[in-house]
């Protein structure tokens, strides 16, 4: 499969940026591909983390912001348990999600599950379920979604009606806000 | 024996009953869990795929607490436990983030509270043997997969617990219930993890992938210790079989209900009737 090197709107591509955020060498990379071998979602993107990896040597822009391992990736670190350089690839992963949510604004369903995660954390100090499978619906359309499951969670009591109480909710605005405050100085 | 005790957020709602049994095969064994007062959300997925800095602030804030108590933080949840140790190893090993941490929380901390996951309390203030004594009741041979997902195991040089290709945690503890723990290739295999609304088709896939090998090596059962696996490979059971036609009506069980059984608890204490594939066979076999 070819892939175009687009250089899109970074004249020395990604990687200086990436490497600074991670902190990373990512020149040791020789590609030996375990990490793609071992990826959870390797067969179902189009560029697993190698080929992320690859692209990212060869001077890529922000097109690779919307490769879609980017946002398919499950977190499950196995990239970065069996890489033989030691390599945190889960981090590089990482790093491109929060560039591509400075660069573009994504409405890719697990960024808008994110999105409506962090605000249930944001107001409540602890994920309010029912609030937060709310607004992902209304970010995504999707409203008939696992609607045959509500019955019985609700009935096996899998699902709080209320939101918890007991957390510091100071504490935890104060730091949603520092965050935001540090976004918008950069 | 005394512990701060992290419950998640998911022990309010989806997970209730990991918590259930958590608190109370603590409390059989004569552990004492004490819950930081106001603790908060660990960030989870969503935080580390957001902003490095949330990521590590939103754990660090739980970990002040414990530091505070002056106690080893214990959760049960995998992911919770993931990044609360992921916190310490970031803050230990980063300047600049533990700075910028500590003006976000308003607090500092240095990285030291000891983040233990319920297993390792387990196996090294209780021990394998005073479990074994404490066994009321046999799991008769039950077969069961021991399934440890992502979170708990990887990466490696931060969770330092157990094998992140093929941990014996569970399986030692299943035998030392009277179980029978069964070799198989999908301990380590991922679930979806946090793509369980977002991405369910890739949930769907990996889940039958994992529940199909269950079924080929002749598991009971399969016992989980993380919220986020129990919810993808129980709930999604009915969606596999409408789906992809495969039938399997296998239950999975948290490691705490199954030790919470052998120890000779209630399951209803235990949560067992919040099972969405109900664990007849398990109960049955056990009691």
């Amino acid at each position: 499969m070819t892939i175009q090197i687009k250089k899109k709107n970074s004249v020395s591509g990604l990687l200086e940026e990436i490497e600074k955020r991670t902190g990373l060498d990512l020149s040791i990379c020789f590609q030996c591909k375990k990490c793609s071998n071992g990826c959870t979602v390797g067969d179902l993107v189009e560029s697993p983390p190698s080929e992320i990896m690859r692209r990212l040597h060869l001077g890529a822009g922000d097109e690779l912001l919307e490769s879609d391992l980017i946002w398919t990736c499950a977190s499950c670190e196995t990239c970065s348990s069996r890489c033989p350089m030691g390599i945190d690839v889960a981090s590089v992963i990482d790093a491109l999600r929060v560039l591509s949510q400075e660069r573009c604004k994504g409405k890719s369903t697990p960024q808008v599950f994110n999105r409506a995660f962090l605000n249930s954390v944001r107001k409540h100090g602890r994920t309010y379920e029912m609030g937060m499978i709310t607004a992902y619906k209304m970010g995504t359309g999707k409203f008939m979604g696992d609607i045959d499951k509500f019955p019985m969670m609700l009935l096996k009591g899998k699902l709080s009606l209320l939101p918890s109480s007991g957390s510091d909710k100071k504490t935890v605005k104060r730091i949603f806000k520092n965050i935001r405050q540090k976004k918008e100085v950069r | 024996m005394k512990f701060a005790y992290f419950p998640g957020c998911s022990a309010e709602s989806t997970a209730r009953d990991m918590h259930a049994s958590t608190v109370a095969v603590a409390k059989t064994l004569g552990i004492d869990l004490v819950e930081p007062e106001g603790w908060s959300c660990c960030g989870a997925t969503a935080a580390h795929q957001t902003d490095p800095v949330l990521s590590v602030s939103l754990p660090a804030a739980n970990l002040v607490l414990a530091q505070q108590m002056q106690m080893d933080m214990v959760a049960s949840c995998a992911a919770c436990f993931n990044r609360l140790k992921m916190a310490n190893h970031k803050i230990q090993s980063d300047r600049t983030l533990c700075k910028q941490v500590a003006e976000a929380v308003g607090r500092d901390y240095d990285g030291q509270v000891k983040v233990r996951h319920i297993l390792e309390v387990l196996y090294e203030e209780v021990g394998l043997d005073a479990i074994k004594a404490a066994v009321k009741r046999s799991l008769n041979g039950l077969k069961v997969a021991c399934y440890y997902g992502c979170l708990m195991v990887r990466p490696q040089e931060v969770m330092k617990f157990d094998d992140p290709e093929n941990p014996t945690s569970l399986d030692r503890l299943v035998e030392v219930m009277g179980g029978e723990p069964l070799d198989w290739p999908h301990k380590v295999e991922c679930c979806g993890g946090g793509l369980a609304m977002s991405r369910t088709d890739v949930v769907l896939k990996l889940t039958d992938s994992i529940l199909k090998m269950a079924q080929d090596v002749g598991a009971d059962c399969i016992t989980v210790s993380c919220p986020m696996c129990q919810v993808n490979l129980d709930l999604r059971q009915k969606d596999i079989k409408k789906q992809m036609g495969h039938d399997y009506g296998m239950p999975i069980i948290y490691i705490t209900q199954l030790l919470g059984l052998s120890l000779g608890l209630a399951p209803n204490d235990l949560g067992l009737n919040k099972l969405i594939v109900t664990p007849n066979n398990v109960i049955e076999a056990v009691i």
